[in-house]
Order: C-alpha cells, then sequence, then structure tokens
C-alpha cells in the first residue's frame, strides 16, 4: 500500500488503460439487478405519486398534487403517524435502556454468559409475525400475563383491547424481541473502550456511576447513535405486528403509517395514494434520522 | 448523587448476598426472554381442555394438536416453498455478492467508486417506498403466486457485496498475484483463492440472508396468494389469524412452534456467526 501511495501519479491516459474488462464483467450482475429491482422500481414509485391507478385497468390519469392534497386532507394518515410516533417515543428509549444495561452486564465477569446471551437473543431470530401471534395470547384478557396480575391481586388489564394501552403494548413485545440485535452492536462498542481507561478511572477513585457517565457512555457514542437510527427506522416499519395482534384496532389505535399504505394498496387498490404514504413516510424517515445523527453527533464533538 | 443511597445499601450485603442478588435478577430477566417460547410448546401439547389454564407444563401432554395442524394445512409443503425461496436467494446472494464483491475490492475499472457509492445509497433506501412498484413489476412479469416472485427481487443483497469487499480487501495481494502468474483466470481467483479465505463471511451473509427471507410475512403475503405455494411463515400466519384455525389455541401454538423451530435450530448449530454479522451490519450504518 505504501508503495502505491508513494508511486508518482499516473497520467490519465495510463490510469485508463488499466481498467480491468473483467471487472466490468464482473459488476454487471448488480447494475442489472439494481436497475430492474430498485432504480426502475424507485422511478416508479415517483411517478405513481402524481398518477391515479387501481391496477385493474390500463388507465393512469395523471392527478398531479391530488395524492398529496388528499394525504393532507386524511385523518387516517395523521392518526396512523401518531400511532406510529406513540409507538416509537415508547420502543426507542426503552430499547436503548434495556439493550445497554443487558450488554454491560453482559462484558462484565459474568457466569453462564453464553446461556444469558442465547437467552436474550433468541427472540431476535425467530420471526415477527409468529412472535405476535404468541404473544396475542399473553396479552388476551384471559392471558398469561393477566394470569400474573391476579396472582398478585392486581386488576386485570386490556392490553391489547384498550386504545390507550394497546399501543404501548406492542411496543413492548417489539422491544423484547429486538433486545439481542441491539445488545451486540453495545456489546461490539464495550469491548472497543481500551481497559487502561478504567483502570486509571479506579486509582482516581471514580465510583461504578461515575465510571459508566465519563467513560462507557461518550466512548459509546458511535453505537448510541447507530441504535437510535436503527430502532427508529425499525419503528417507522411498523406493519406485522399491529396486523397479526389487533389489525390496527381498537378504534384505529395501533394503525401504522405501512398498515394504511398496505390496506390502501391491497384492499382498496389506490396504488397512487399507496405509493405516495411511501414516499411521504420515506422523507420521514430521512429527515428524523438526519436531525438524530446531527444532534447525537453534535454532543460527541462538544 | 441520588444513585448513591441504593448503591451504599447495596454495599452493605456481603459479597455472597449481592452475588445472589444480581445472579437472581438476571437469571429473572433471561426467564422472560424464554418464557413465551416456554408458554408456547407448553400450549401446543396440551389437550384442548387445559388450554385456558395458566399451568406452562401440560399435566396430560398431548400431539393432537399437530396432528390438528398436519391435517388442516399444507405444512410440509410450506417448509419445502421456504427452503427452495430462501435456498435459492442465498445461494444467489453469495454468489453474486461475492463476485461484486470482488470486483469492487480487487479489480481496476472506471466507474467502481460510483458502483459502491450507488450501493452504499441503496442501504439507506427505506423498504416501504419500493414496497408497491416491486409489486407492480412482479404482477407486469405475470409473477404473482410463483416462488420467482420471492426469489427475483432477493436475489442480489447490497449488504451481502459489501461484507464480501470489506472481507477481500484483507487478502495479502501476493496470493492473487502468485494465482495469476499461475496462469488462473479472475473466476478461479474468486473460488479457489478468496471462498477458501472467507469462510466466516461466507457463513455469517448466509444464514442473515436465509434468516432475513425464512421470518419474513410482508412480501410473501403480497406476492403469493395460493396456499399451496404459501412460505412457512406465511402459512403458519394466516392460519392463526385467518380464522382456518376456527380458534384451535393449542393447534395454532403447534404451527407457531414448527414456524420458529428451523430458525432456533440456525441460530443454536451457528450462533458464533451472529455477533459477527451484527457488528458488521455496525459498520454498514
Amino acid at each position: 500500500m505504501t508503495e502505491l501511495s508513494a508511486a508518482p501519479p499516473l497520467p490519465l491516459v495510463m490510469r485508463r488503460k488499466r481498467s480491468n474488462p473483467w471487472g466490468y464483467l464482473f459488476a454487471l450482475p448488480y447494475v442489472a439487478h439494481f436497475l430492474v429491482f430498485t432504480a426502475y422500481p424507485l422511478g416508479f414509485a415517483l411517478y405513481l405519486t402524481v398518477h391515479r391507478w387501481d391496477i385493474v385497468g390500463n388507465d393512469q390519469p395523471f392527478v398531479g398534487t391530488r395524492n398529496f392534497q388528499k394525504l393532507l386532507r386524511d385523518d387516517l394518515f395523521f392518526t396512523a403517524l401518531k400511532n406510529t410516533l406513540i409507538f416509537l417515543a415508547v420502543h426507542v428509549p426503552l430499547q436503548i435502556v434495556v439493550a445497554l444495561a443487558l450488554a454491560v452486564v453482559l462484558n462484565g465477569p459474568i457466569r453462564f454468559r453464553t446461556f444469558f446471551r442465547t437467552a436474550f437473543f433468541l427472540p431476535y431470530v425467530t420471526s415477527g409475525a409468529v412472535i405476535a401471534i404468541i404473544w396475542t395470547q399473553l396479552y388476551a384478557g384471559d392471558g398469561l400475563l393477566n394470569g400474573f396480575l391476579k396472582v398478585l391481586h392486581l386488576p386485570p388489564q386490556g392490553w391489547l383491547t384498550s386504545t390507550t394501552l394497546a399501543m404501548p403494548s406492542i411496543a413492548i413485545m417489539a422491544t423484547w424481541k429486538n433486545v439481542g440485535y441491539y445488545l451486540m452492536i453495545f456489546l461490539a462498542g464495550l469491548q472497543n473502550i481500551p481497559p487502561s481507561l478504567y483502570e486509571e478511572a479506579n486509582l482516581n477513585g471514580a465510583t461504578g456511576w461515575q465510571r459508566f457517565w465519563y467513560i462507557t457512555l461518550p466512548l459509546l457514542n458511535p453505537a448510541m447513535l447507530l441504535v437510535l437510527v436503527l430502532s427508529t427506522i425499525g419503528a417507522f416499519s411498523l406493519f406485522v405486528e399491529p396486523f397479526v395482534m389487533t389489525g390496527g384496532g381498537p378504534v384505529d389505535s395501533t394503525l401504522s403509517v405501512v398498515l394504511l399504505l398496505y390496506r390502501n394498496a391491497f384492499q382498496f387498490l389506490n396504488m397512487g395514494y399507496a405509493s405516495t404514504i411511501g414516499v411521504v413516510l420515506a422523507l420521514i424517515i430521512f429527515l428524523v434520522t438526519y436531525l438524530q445523527r446531527r444532534v447525537v453527533e453534535q454532543e460527541l464533538t462538544y | 448523587m441520588a444513585a448513591m443511597t441504593p448503591r451504599s445499601r447495596l454495599n452493605a450485603l456481603s459479597e455472597p448476598a449481592r452475588q445472589v442478588l444480581f445472579y437472581g435478577l438476571l437469571l429473572l430477566a433471561a426467564f422472560t426472554f424464554i418464557l413465551p417460547f416456554i408458554f408456547m410448546t407448553g400450549t401446543a401439547f396440551k389437550p384442548p381442555r387445559e388450554v385456558y389454564q395458566l399451568n406452562l407444563i401440560p399435566h396430560q401432554p398431548t400431539t393432537d394438536n399437530f396432528k390438528a395442524v398436519f391435517t388442516q394445512i399444507p405444512i410440509g409443503r410450506a417448509v419445502l416453498n421456504s427452503v427452495l425461496a430462501y435456498g435459492s436467494i442465498t445461494v444467489s446472494v453469495l454468489l453474486f455478492s461475492s463476485i461484486v464483491g470482488y470486483a469492487l475490492s480487487r479489480l481496476e475499472f472506471r466507474g467502481r467508486e460510483f458502483i459502491f457509492n450507488v450501493i452504499l445509497l441503496t442501504m439507506m433506501i427505506p423498504g416501504q417506498l419500493l414496497l408497491i412498484p416491486l409489486y407492480l413489476l412482479i404482477v407486469r412479469f405475470h409473477l404473482t403466486d410463483n416462488l420467482l416472485g420471492l426469489i427475483l427481487p432477493g436475489m442480489m443483497s447490497a449488504f451481502g457485496i459489501f461484507m464480501f469487499r470489506q472481507t477481500f480487501k484483507t487478502v495479502p495481494q501476493d496470493l492473487i498475484d502468485a494465482a495469476r502468474i499461475d496462469g488462473a483466470s479472475e473466476f478461479t481467483i474468486l473460488t479457489r483463492v478468496l471462498w477458501p479465505l472467507s469462510l466466516p463471511t461466507i457463513i455469517t451473509v448466509g444464514i442473515f440472508t436465509f434468516m432475513g427471507g425464512w421470518n419474513d410475512f410482508l412480501w410473501p403475503a403480497i406476492v403469493i396468494r395460493e396456499q399451496s405455494l404459501m412460505t412457512l411463515t406465511q402459512l403458519v400466519t394466516v392460519y392463526a389469524i385467518g380464522g382456518q384455525s376456527g380458534g384451535q389455541f393449542g393447534a395454532v401454538m403447534a404451527s407457531s412452534l414448527l414456524g420458529v423451530l428451523p430458525m432456533v435450530l440456525v441460530f443454536i448449530v451457528f450462533q458464533r456467526y451472529y455477533l459477527q454479522g451484527i457488528v458488521s451490519t455496525g459498520i454498514k450504518g
């Protein structure tokens, strides 16, 4: 590598000569797949936002900004957006706290590490749809969770039947399901922190909490940002859990944006409007994760 | 400072007592993560009259629920569909990711950096954005109710290409030069020199691709309507929520157990590769 960088820059003509035809040949499958299954759909998604199409006929009239106007007047869209944000507000902080706590514990000198790691990771490798089926029963009126409450002499809860409780219930389940993934990201971050920093802090008489606040947390910033961004994207993608557990109810209280998109596309066959929801959701995701990057990275460089 | 009070109280405990408390809490946490699986497994083996009781272990275990599942839905066929669809996707992703990854890491050509940047960009596109146009494309290709409708969009993976590119970058140039001097073609270098050196990456990309497909519900639910072509995850979910199970709760749990079992087994066998895979997705973000 050093030899290469030390060599004088090649004239452009010579550099061009070094193009290896095998390079083009080997990159070709990606380019072809990208054009058909990513670039074209992306373009078509944008095309659909200014057209109306019911997929049954060939008629695709141009409607200008009418899909966007409809979205701004669609109470259901704002309900779905609000519900998704409630999910996000419960899920993301809970996910960060639980995953980080378990990662710190697993990073310490503990016995049966493999057993605990396996236990925390197990839900992540299984299907979200099937997990949702199981939890529907745990959350049921006569289910296991209310059974526990009864033992503790607490009143039973309508986990999935109360309009205020249903979305937080789903958020708790999603946190349980994904904790293994985020825990591993934190664990990798923790293992990158040089032990010498802790030794020095110990010599200066720092307590466990001080070590956590002044060493672990600041040095974990890249992992924190990653977990924040990924769990936010995951939250905006919420679909299968409400689809399986509540169908969006009770009274649309668990209707997520993607569930609304799915309904418009595959029940009402309104491809143009559904695509508009998809484009707007993507823009919201870009905006929110961009802001997260800005804010969290600023904290790092204060 | 507020944290000092419980902490000093903890310090007042003797060391063995603190250990017991620590492991007690940790076991409780681990139990919380395993409990739903125990509940599912227990219920799957319960006779109907026990199903709504809260005992985790059935008093009189029965395999009737599994018999009901096997007679009511084509679950063997669904396993076959899943293995076919996601096996093909996994093989394709491994093959093409390593080919493209080789070009991007070891072959000089104009536009290489541009292609790599496009790949990085595509990893940031939210899936919901492409959901509808991709479905319309599959309709246009007449590939609904066809396993190819599941397979084709998933044959290439930006994550896979990225992983192989990073791995191949670490291979010493001498090894590749030596093979070239021996007259090896670029494809031979890939299969004979680079593949054997990249086994952990092959396994990691393989299990993540396979698992991601296997556990997916949304895409099969859109592309496949015909029951005999459904994937396992899809069929089990449709069985539970579509009314076909007729509220036989034991049978629903039995089919759920069959739905998650393959991925749990893959996880147990390949455990150590999961950590590597997640750490690498970390680099990607």
